[in-house]
């Protein structure tokens, strides 16, 4: 097994990240606009760079498959930012701030980069203000903050609920005046189908315009992906339709190392599957669980309304099961908990999966005012969209899939192994281990985005200098090839099921086996079926045509061979990871009490996936990790 | 939650293969619809079938559906977002609609719009106005600490009103005038009211209509039917203040780069 260098800098650790700044080379203003770098994705991570290379004098050429770059999925976060300003006077800093991260990754991130990652957290807010970003302040005009997910210190920005729709306009903003000052070169509706190596340098990528389906060869100096996370291999999930691990997927195939596929965020409070044709689940903040709590039906199949099922007739098992925390366990532990009533039978709704998030007593308390100022907002989304009110009858709620740490490998630089080419936010393995922590998300992305890649970048391009190969060069050709073919394959099956049909029958397989527990044989399983979804549906898929104008349904083929695959990977990383950490639950190392054992002697590294070929088993390479700041110690919810 | 129920409908929609086609209407009826359905997945039902049956799936934008990325916008019996108040397309549901009805499902229509293809329009003119002026010109590092400015809570509360705007460009498809001031208005009125925005307040604003005008949107006449559509329901006073702005910035500031 080879290990990987992450190229972090000596020093001591609050020192690595000026000392590296200072050892990188740099490029003159006037050089830069020799160099041109691509682009994908305008999420926090893709807007922020895009507009921060191009006010540097860099040409950029930005991709994005929404009609407008202000449409990417970060736009509905919703809880918050964190950074480590200590506004609120309650002992946050850096230090914390990392401790808190590395910790709650359950030590499976790269300490140097999650203490960069806290270090440059109090320039975004500071960034964010001056372009107007209308975070909540405060009456006396200073910025207000909020504990959040369990923090014990008050460290979190917001803008309403809509943080991260108010963030990504910023970011969106600034590229806009990039835009118009012919710095980027935008463009929409346009999907990346291949990136171009030659000579182990990225050189560019394959974009099909998805108006016309015409391919498109672009060359440049770098390429940053930004594209996102890949919670969508679940079929139902909290991303918006169009996410998808496709750019990264074929970075992959390419030779980029993928890197803990199988960590997966699955949020206990997402509202249930009420109908056979549902696409999407909406997330719920999990503030509920203050003053919710949870039960299900103690006879199994009992489908009476919830308000005729007496006390005596329920079991609050979170309650039960963990009398300190009860309601307020973590994330993975209340989802888990869910899921494991359902399968037992106990689950209530009309699909049987779905638990009971019931107010009655904390309404009895407080009274109903009280309980609507806090959550009215909330009770109305769920009134809309379940057509019940929370009020008078429970509430129903589900785990759903809606981050995924894993991600294309990185170094300290944010370069994959692949020279030239890049990976931001989501899109990368980075910084949040094996669990993400709440209002973490938007503060990666952007970081990575504003304050990380502009120097990496001058770093890399110093020393590499310009890539020289031109569109019409022999590797865009063979790229262009690749991506037609794969387009005539889909069209030519004409089978007789459909994209999203094939698509759901994947979701139910990593859900039951990938999902939020996992165990030798259900992994082994969920290869094997995913294999036999795999040879079904390029025997008995039916896409529709022609390829020539806008098709969401040739796109979603496309993204869906992907997802199988990756789904296969996923199974592979985590039937490979015989220990539990964070969100990643072998029912092997569980404790009594549920939670994750860690087996630090055997698995306290990164696992990253190299590509061998269609029909190969991946190659496994580990970067070790190593902690000597923050001591490796379990978590527990006793 | 009320009985799973199913219902029978008729589609009458606009099927159209690009800006050149002339488009048409075409009658579809759909049967077997999941009332908890919401009116997207209707359409993807109906859009599997279509498909199964060799026929073309009907286009239409959407991609959070939770009514924050903008991305969907579709006329529903001549309203744009649907009846629903307060919320875009994808978040209306079939439960608002009886078995038997017939839905009439067109997309906007502007004169700054083209139809890409049946329901799917371009929206880039909103863009173009963005790119004139939507924003506060600071490169990325630099900025002073995020408290060294104090913002009245009141202003930014207020700001953060006018912020909420998704851009789905619901206002100009329910304009007569097919204008665009309320999208435009909102983000005038968000830097307007922000110390951080000042600076640049008067160009922004001549840049922005400007631009706006150029794009081939209509001007305001004060129908107030934007308001009523949009899905952030964004009020017309930020129109106000685009008109305070204007007269401060015609009187006192400077024409746009170029003039």
């Amino acid at each position: 097994m080879q290990t990987l260098d992450g190229k972090i800098p000596g020093g001591p650790l609050a020192e690595k990240w000026d000392r590296h700044k200072m050892d990188m080379k740099l490029i003159n203003p006037a050089n830069r606009r020799q160099f041109s770098v691509i682009v994908v994705g305008t999420g926090l991570a893709g807007a922020a760079a895009s507009a921060s290379l191009a006010e540097m004098g860099y040409n950029v050429k930005t991709f994005c498959i929404q009609d407008s770059p202000r449409r990417a999925h970060s736009i509905a976060a919703q809880g918050g930012i964190n950074a480590a300003k200590n506004y609120a006077n309650d002992g946050d800093s850096i230090w914390r701030l990392f401790v808190d991260t590395v910790k709650g990754g359950d030590f499976r991130a790269r300490e140097a980069n999650v203490y960069r990652l806290a270090q440059v957290s109090n320039n975004i807010i500071d960034q964010c203000v001056a372009q107007g970003v209308p975070f909540a302040r405060e009456y006396g005009g200073l910025l207000a903050n909020r504990s959040f997910g369990g923090a014990q210190v008050s460290r979190t920005f917001y803008a309403r609920g809509q943080t991260g729709q108010q963030l990504l306009l910023g970011a969106y903003g600034a590229l806009s005046r990039q835009i118009a000052a012919g710095q980027v070169q935008m463009f929409s509706r346009h999907e990346m189908m291949d990136l171009v190596v030659s000579g182990d340098r990225a050189r560019g990528i394959i974009a099909r315009n998805l108006v016309n389906g015409e391919l498109e060869a672009h060359a440049a100096d770098a390429v940053i992906l930004a594209t996102g996370g890949y919670s969508n291999v679940f079929y139902l999930s909290t991303n918006a339709i169009s996410c998808n691990v496709s750019a990264i997927w074929q970075a992959y195939k390419k030779g980029a190392y993928f890197a803990n596929p199988c960590f997966t965020q699955i949020h206990p409070t997402s509202l249930p599957h009420v109908s056979g044709h549902q696409t999407k689940l909406t997330l719920m903040s999990e503030s509920l669980r203050n003053d919710g709590r949870v039960w299900v039906p103690k006879n199994a199949e009992d489908k009476r309304p919830a308000n005729d099922i007496s006390e005596n007739e329920r079991d609050y098992f979170l309650e039960e099961k963990y009398p300190s925390f009860g309601n307020l366990v973590p994330r993975d532990v209340a989802s888990r908990n869910a899921k494991q009533q359902c399968d037992a039978g106990k689950g209530v709704g009309p699909t049987g999966r779905a638990v009971y998030l019931d107010f009655t007593q904390a309404i009895k308390r407080d009274g109903k005012a009280v309980i609507a100022r806090k959550y009215g907002n909330l009770f109305d989304m769920y009134r809309n969209i379940i057509d019940d009110d929370p009020y008078e009858t429970p509430m129903m709620i589900y785990p759903a899939a809606h981050f995924t740490m894993g991600g294309l490998w990185v170094d300290y630089n944010l370069m994959s192994n692949i020279s030239g080419l890049f990976v931001l936010g989501e899109a990368n393995f980075s910084d949040h281990g094996a669990n993400r922590l709440g209002a973490s998300a938007l503060m990666q992305g952007l970081a990575d985005g504003y304050f990380v890649i502009p120097y990496t970048l001058a770093g890399y391009l110093g020393d590499a200098g310009k890539s020289e190969i031109g569109e019409d060069q022999a590797a865009f050709k063979d790229s262009i090839q690749f991506a037609q073919s794969r387009i005539e394959k889909l069209l030519a099956i004409n089978g007789k099921r459909t994209v999203e049909d094939i698509h759901r029958q994947l979701g139910r397989v990593m859900e039951d086996h990938v999902g939020l527990a996992r165990d030798e044989a259900g992994l082994k399983t969920a290869i094997q079926r995913i294999q036999e979804i795999r040879a079904e549906f390029w025997e008995n898929v039916k896409v529709a045509g022609p390829a020539n104008r806008y098709r969401l349904n040739l796109q979603k083929a496309g993204r869906l061979i992907d997802f199988l695959d990756l789904g296969e990977l996923m199974a592979i990383d985590a039937l490979n990871r015989k220990e539990s950490c964070g969100g990643h639950l072998r029912t092997e190392a569980e404790s009594e009490e549920g939670e994750a054992i860690r087996d630090d002697e055997n698995f306290c590294h990164v696992s990253a996936w190299g590509y061998q070929g269609e029909e190969a088993q991946p190659a496994l390479f580990v970067e070790p990790l190593a902690f000597e700041n923050v001591k490796l110690t379990q978590r527990s919810y006793k | 939650m009320s009985e799973h129920e199913t219902i029978n409908i008729t589609l009458k929609v606009w099927r159209q293969n690009g800006p050149e086609d002339s488009g048409r209407f075409e009658t579809i009826p759909v049967a077997d619809v999941d009332t908890h359905s919401s009116f997207l997945e209707m359409l993807d039902f109906l859009n599997e079938k279509l498909i199964l049956e060799d026929k073309e799936p009907i286009e239409f934008d959407n991609d959070c559906r939770e009514g924050i990325c903008g991305t969907c916008g579709i006329m529903v019996n001549g309203i744009p977002h649907g009846h629903g108040k307060g919320m875009t397309v994808c978040q209306l549901h079939m439960r608002e609609f009886d078995d038997g009805d017939t839905i009439v499902v067109e997309p906007f229509r502007a004169r700054a719009y083209k139809v890409i293809q049946d329901l799917m329009v371009d929206r880039s003119p909103l863009e173009k106005i963005i790119q004139a002026g939507g924003y506060i010109s600071v490169n990325t590092g630099g900025a002073p600490d995020g408290n060294a400015v104090p913002v009245a809570q009141e202003k930014s509360e207020e700001a953060m009103d006018a912020a909420a705007c998704i851009g789905c460009g619901a206002c100009v498809a329910s304009c007569p005038n097919a204008s665009a001031m309320l999208f435009v208005s909102a983000k005038v009125s968000q830097f307007a009211l922000l110390p951080q925005g000042r600076a640049e307040a008067n160009t922004r604003v001549l840049s922005m209509l400007q631009e706006m005008d150029a794009c081939g949107f209509g001007n305001c006449t004060n129908h107030r039917v934007c308001e009523a559509a949009c899905p952030k329901e964004v009020s017309i006073t930020h129109i106000a203040r685009f008109n305070r702005e204007f007269l401060k910035a015609s009187l006192f500031g400077r024409m746009p780069m170029g003039e």
